[in-house]
């Protein structure tokens, strides 16, 4: 095909036009909220609860009036678990809908797929998801717990209720990678030892081999930070092999996704945790929280950790939007920089300025009957890990996730 | 001692695995030169019917075992009328023609059963031996490939179906003149092919869960040890399992699963480098 310049010009100048109007038009009336998650695919337990609270959580801002007297309009993207999705629907998100903010992504791969074109479009990127931990980006809030919250808590709990030797079993991308050594480093904390380390690409289903393996290298305790459908097979196999009773098993991921419902009982009890959310919260913020869901679908069971993150991911956004009185990502973000915080569904969750990650509570559970029972809480636990590597007042620049050295 | 056990059961499951995963493409690739790129997707449809049929009440054995290859035999059936028998003896076409159809298996089985995992809990207890502990579902999976081999080879070499089968697929024009159908000869083979495939697929579901594209993780696999394996059926598809299992097994338990699957892959490159016939090309010749 050749074009002469004329007709090039004209046909880009006409492009142009027809991809500025729509999006200049909208932006006049509405505030435009990007949604970008895995609602199908071997990751669909996590999204498709996350995409629920997204949209209840924009309904309630919209029923309470709005933002600054707009409606808030979604723009959501379903990335079906594939990574290279979701590059081409950040670019879509950023560059076609320019959209004000985006909330999503799960997996840490989906998360370092889209910050970078989050940071270069200048667009508000919210990650509502429990991670390895080290994000330092002045264009990114984080709202989920990092290992200090969480694994630093967990370990000498479970080490405390079997021994001292563990053998961990992670995920094999940057989450599972980084976690393992957090694991390994609270674990030499508290005088134990890791045995081994073993890590699986996603689709690995089979663990036969792996549990006999286990059983030679004889650890008090199992950590298993595992991720996705494919995964949930290790618990299976093991309560299969009858190795449930023998080593107990703790883990950083199991169940934020809910698949303490997917396994029986046999199969799930006694498992360790340590999160941010339980369904089982008695709290009143919790129980109307609970209520809504009901309300807007009919059913709660399906509430998560992840999902909670995001409906208080979205409810602190807002918060910063009315207390900055603008849509401008600046000024959204020294808003949000003040230390704003919410009571959400899991309780008090404050913005912590220098890492823009969350101050939450954490509470250690134990699986029981398809439920979590909560053992202890701890309140107002700090990002210190983060805090630790990454000072976003001092230096506003900084664009690294810091991974811990052993 | 109870290691070396433990490590024996598992190994010999890794080449049962292999057998179960190929016993249906050695039919249909192996025996009447159909280059199924759905075999995979068979598979997963065995899976699919195990678990529907499941939630039904069924028992999980019947169903497992009865109504899967059942269901993707007749599923099979259907396909080879329609497609299949039109391109008997065009591979190119066969490829293009099953692949089309693996995406058609994988689109539906997204619709009916929608994009996410599923599973069942395997049905049989692990037990201790020694100071360990064993999945007894291995041992299922075991004995069912076991009694596989040895009934695919009663069938083909002891009843006249299996005689006929066979001398069709080698001389249809001579079949046929002897009064026999190759038409209807294909067709049931084909059913006995897919069958197989469901009961693969049925019987590994209880271990690792099932997504719409569980298929793919198979066919890899299968076709490796159906080409490795070489002209003899059963000969090659044992030999080969059991060459690429202990390899496999053998770097998973001295290094790791993942390392594992690469060792394998090696092997199968290294094989048909040195044997481009399959390893019944040299040895085990003759033998069926």
């Amino acid at each position: 095909m050749s074009l002469n310049r004329r007709e090039l010009l004209g046909g880009a100048a006409a492009l142009s036009t027809a991809a500025m109007l729509p999006s200049a038009a909208m932006a006049a009336d509405t505030i435009q909220l990007g949604s970008i998650l895995d609602t199908s695919g071997i990751f669909d337990a996590y999204g498709k609860p996350m995409d629920q609270a997204m949209r209840l959580a924009v309904k309630e801002i919209n029923d309470a009036g709005g933002l600054l007297g707009k409606q808030v309009e979604v723009a959501a993207y379903d990335t079906q678990s594939d990574m290279a999705l979701y590059s081409q629907y950040a670019q879509q998100l950023t560059r076609q809908d320019k959209v004000d903010v985006v909330h999503g992504g799960i997996l840490s791969a989906s998360r370092e797929a889209i910050r970078q074109t989050m940071r270069k479009t200048k667009t508000l990127y919210f990650y509502n998801v429990q991670y390895e931990g080290g994000v330092c980006d002045r264009n990114i809030f984080v709202t989920g717990v990092t290992p200090a919250q969480q694994v630093e808590v967990l370990v000498p709990y479970a080490m405390k209720k079997s021994g001292p030797k563990v053998h961990i079993l992670a995920a094999d991308y940057n989450y599972g990678q980084i976690t393992a050594r957090w694991i390994q480093k609270f674990v030499e904390e508290n005088g134990g030892e890791v045995v081994a380390t073993d890590f699986f690409p996603l689709d690995v289903a089979d663990f036969g081999s792996t549990i006999t393996k286990i059983q030679q290298t004889a650890p008090d305790l199992v950590f298993a930070p595992l991720v996705g459908g494919a995964h949930l097979s290790f618990f299976r196999q093991w309560s299969a092999a009858g190795m449930k009773d023998k080593i107990p098993l703790a883990s950083t991921t199991m169940g934020v996704g809910n698949e303490h419902k997917v396994l029986t009982p046999e199969e799930g009890n006694g498992i360790m945790v340590a999160y941010n959310y339980s369904q089982e919260l008695d709290t009143p913020a919790n129980i109307a929280f609970k209520e809504k869901w009901q309300a807007e679908y009919g059913d709660t069971t399906a509430i998560h950790e992840l999902a909670v993150s995001t409906y208080q991911g979205i409810m602190l956004w807002a918060a910063g939007v009315q207390k900055a009185g603008s849509i401008e990502r600046d000024a959204v973000v020294d808003a949000l920089e003040t230390g704003i915080s919410i009571e959400g569904p899991a309780g008090k969750v404050t913005i912590d300025p220098q890492t823009h990650h969350a101050t939450v509570d954490v509470h250690i559970m134990e699986f029981e009957g398809q439920g979590m029972t909560v053992i202890e809480t701890l309140p107002q636990r700090a990002p210190i890990d983060t805090q630790a590597v990454c000072d976003l007042q001092a230096n506003p620049g900084d664009n690294t996730q810091y991974e811990i050295e052993i | 001692m109870d290691l070396s056990f433990v490590i024996l059961v598992e190994v010999l499951y890794g080449v049962a695995s292999l057998v179960l995963i190929s016993a249906g493409l050695a039919v249909v690739f192996g025996m009447m030169k159909v280059i199924n790129l759905a075999h995979g997707e068979f598979m997963m449809m065995g899976g699919y019917a195990t678990i529907t049929a499941v939630g039904l009440g069924v028992n999980v054995f019947v169903a497992m075992l009865v109504i899967a290859p059942l269901v993707v035999g007749l599923i099979g059936l259907i396909v080879e009328r329609l497609v299949i028998r039109h391109l008997y003896g065009r591979l190119v076409d066969t490829m293009l023609a099953t692949w089309g159809l693996s995406l058609v298996f994988i689109g539906l089985a997204t619709m009916i059963f929608g994009n996410t995992t599923t599973g069942i809990s395997t049905p049989i207890p692990g037990f201790a031996f020694g100071g360990y502990q064993v999945n007894g579902y291995n041992f299922f999976i075991i004995i069912v490939s076991i009694v596989l081999v040895i009934a695919m080879y009663a069938v083909l070499r002891g009843t006249r179906a299996g005689l006929i089968a066979r001398g069709t697929m080698q001389r249809s024009n001579m079949a046929a003149a002897l009064g026999y159908s190759p038409d209807r000869i294909y067709m049931m083979t084909f059913f006995c092919g897919s069958a197989l495939s469901g009961l693969a697929g049925a019987v590994l579901a209880p271990l690792v869960g099932l997504v719409p594209t569980s298929g793919g993780a198979y066919i890899a696999k299968a076709f490796i040890t159906v080409i490795s394996g070489g002209p003899s059926l059963i000969a090659g598809l044992v030999s080969s399992a059991t060459s690429f299992g202990l390899v496999s097994q053998f770097f998973t338990f001295a290094i790791s699963p993942v390392i594992g699957e690469v060792a394998l892959l090696i092997a199968a490159v290294v094989l048909l480098r040195t044997m481009p016939q399959g390893i019944t090309g040299r040895f085990f010749k003759g033998k069926l």
